[in-house]
């Protein structure tokens, strides 16, 4: 309803200006950007040096999480919604309802690494153990080849994109123990490993540092090239999504994004992956 | 009609001062009274916000499993809203810091107003509610880096990131609001009074005891309630410190996640419209109730106590 009210504003607030804009000297066109703020860094960064490049065409960008970046584009409010999870059966029917053709664009990889503390003895596990850690069934490390001290789980908000990746790739559905801390950000969930010898967390790849350890995961390191390959297990594409096959001012970033030389630089520079050069 | 006749009086006598005057007094009258009013409209249009935000929820989700459930798993489809751990976590946050601010508040207020030299009292006051002005999200890092570790190594706790460390931000934050409020009580107590006790051949412990502290219940109290509703509404700290588990609270060293917590961690992600985004604003409603009745006792406290003549606040 107030959705409404500011779109009508903003209908009203273009059908007056309209008039107006070609004595401006060649209006800006806008492409409204909308999603995921796992995603969004990236195209904050890229949307920069594109605006620089491309004065003519005017990026807006907010991040509302993927849900809402989706729901925004079948609404028609935004021409790319940023996603970091695929987009499901239900916001199908709803965009097939609006008669809006959502086609997803991979732009980067974005793998989750978990972590402990440096002086932690165990490096390694398996996603089962992971699972079962998470899920509250593991709560000592001495069952996991370390000390003998209580496993202090550390998980992100359950609305996250992190966390909802976490959730789907290790997981399986199965719940989050109640009694697991929960950090706000990335950042957040570093400086709690960081200062906790017991505490066992998962953060972005892009955010690992030297002030936490990052674990091997069923025998996987978890490097750039295994999350492109799949090898490690829990990585995820980072999607743009469009309203059928980008065109014109959509195609221009998108083409842009992807291009080795200049996007997906700012990937690598977000800490996420960049995607495999096409040979 | 009447409002308007010192239009009348302008137009026809421009230099009659009596009608001029009375015209700009009418002119701030109500300038003051739409200022007041802003306020008024700002209130009540945030409350209908909440409710007509927060109520949804409960078109197919049980109050008593809002209220009583014990697990909140708001992602999955269909969502799980318990709050019982979230509002038994703000609350527990609170009682703790409460107890602990009260007696770090008044006790300094009584020193400051009635034993401490004027001059003391003019150097100390104003750092006190310096500290008032820190940013609670400075607190919150504080806490977070510096607090949680030593926790965490003097009490050997499994994580430092806990009720008590919450709470002791909470108490260095609503200490000095406390403080100078209690503080401003004591010192709108007269004079008559405080002479009137020591000329009876009451001592200077018994006079504050027994006189000023009782005069000035009514300022104290307002303060202590004043202090709770702030804590209990207080986010950044406890996003940051309390860690975040949705557990009910068993010790001093429980991880918890109190209501502003799960608001403002899950408010940007909450898809718009969803059962989630509802069920936040659901305990949006819930923590204005209890910083609404925090008010209200504050208001009892303070009519209750007040005494006629010369010793009312």
């Amino acid at each position: 309803m107030s959705l409404g009210k500011v779109l009508g504003v903003a209908v009203l607030g273009s059908a007056l200006l309209a008039p107006l804009s070609p004595a401006t000297t060649q209006a800006a066109s806008q492409v409204v950007i909308n999603g995921s703020t796992t995603v969004l860094p990236v195209v904050q960064k890229a949307s920069e040096s594109f605006m620089a490049a491309h004065p003519n065409v005017a990026l807006s960008i907010s991040g509302g999480g993927s849900g809402n970046g989706i729901k925004a584009l079948i609404e028609g409010q935004c021409d790319i919604a940023m996603s970091s999870r695929l987009i499901a059966d239900k916001e199908v029917k709803a965009a097939a309802a609006k008669k809006v053709n959502p086609v997803s664009t991979a732009i980067a990889f974005d793998a989750i690494v978990p972590v402990v503390h440096t002086t932690n003895p165990v490096k390694a596990m398996t996603s089962a153990q992971l699972r079962d850690i998470y899920a509250g069934k593991i709560k000592n490390w001495k069952e996991v080849g370390g000390k003998d001290a209580k496993i202090v789980v550390i998980s992100r908000a359950t609305s996250s994109g992190t966390f909802e990746c976490w959730n789907e790739l290790i997981m399986h559905k199965t719940r989050v123990m109640p009694a697991a801390l929960m950090q706000a950000s990335n950042g957040a969930v570093v400086q709690a490993v960081a200062k906790n010898p017991n505490a066992i967390g998962y953060i972005g790849l892009g955010y690992l540092d030297k002030t936490v350890h990052g674990m091997t995961v069923d025998g996987v390191q978890a490097t750039p090239e295994n999350a492109v390959t799949r090898k490690w297990p829990i990585s995820r594409e980072l999607l743009l999504y469009t309203n059928g096959q980008p065109q014109g001012n959509v195609k221009m970033f998108m083409d842009y994004m992807l291009d080795p030389t200049k996007g997906q630089k700012d990937v690598l520079a977000a800490g996420y992956v960049p995607m495999p050069v096409k040979k | 009609m009447g409002a308007f006749a010192p239009w009348s009086g302008i137009t026809l006598f421009s230099g009659n001062l009596m009608s001029n005057r009375l015209f700009k007094e009418k002119m701030v009258e109500r300038s003051l009274f739409f200022t007041a009013l802003i306020s008024l409209l700002a209130l009540a249009g945030i409350v209908i916000f909440l409710f007509m935000e927060g109520m949804p929820l409960f078109a197919h989700y049980s109050l008593t499993d809002f209220f009583f459930g014990e697990l909140w798993y708001p992602a999955e489809d269909p969502g799980v809203f318990g709050i019982l751990p979230l509002i038994t976590g703000s609350l527990a946050v609170t009682l703790l810091s409460s107890v602990l601010a009260i007696p770090l508040g008044v006790l300094p207020a009584i020193y400051l107003n009635e034993i401490a030299h004027s001059n003391t009292r003019r150097i100390l006051k104003p750092f006190i509610e310096l500290l008032a002005a820190l940013p609670s999200v400075v607190l919150g890092f504080l806490g977070m880096v510096v607090l949680a570790p030593f926790i965490q190594s003097a009490f050997g706790a499994d994580t430092g990131l806990n009720l008590l460390n919450a709470a002791l931000v909470l108490t260095v934050m609503t200490v000095p609001n406390i403080c100078s409020i209690s503080e401003d009580a004591l010192h709108a107590v007269p004079n008559s009074l405080r002479e009137g006790s020591l000329a009876l051949g009451a001592t200077k412990w018994q006079t504050i005891v027994r006189v000023v502290v009782p005069a000035a219940v009514s300022g104290i109290g307002t303060a202590i309630m004043l202090g709770m509703s702030r804590a209990i509404g207080e986010t950044m700290v406890v996003l940051m410190c309390a860690g975040g588990a949705g557990i009910i609270p068993d010790s001093l060293f429980t991880p918890i996640r109190p209501m502003p917590a799960s608001i403002a961690a899950e408010m940007a992600e909450a898809p718009f419209g969803s059962d989630h985004y509802h069920a936040l604003f659901a305990i949006g409603i819930v923590l204005f109730v209890f910083t609404f009745i925090f008010n209200i006792v504050a208001y009892r406290i303070a009519a209750k106590h007040r005494q006629v003549g010369t010793s009312s606040l």
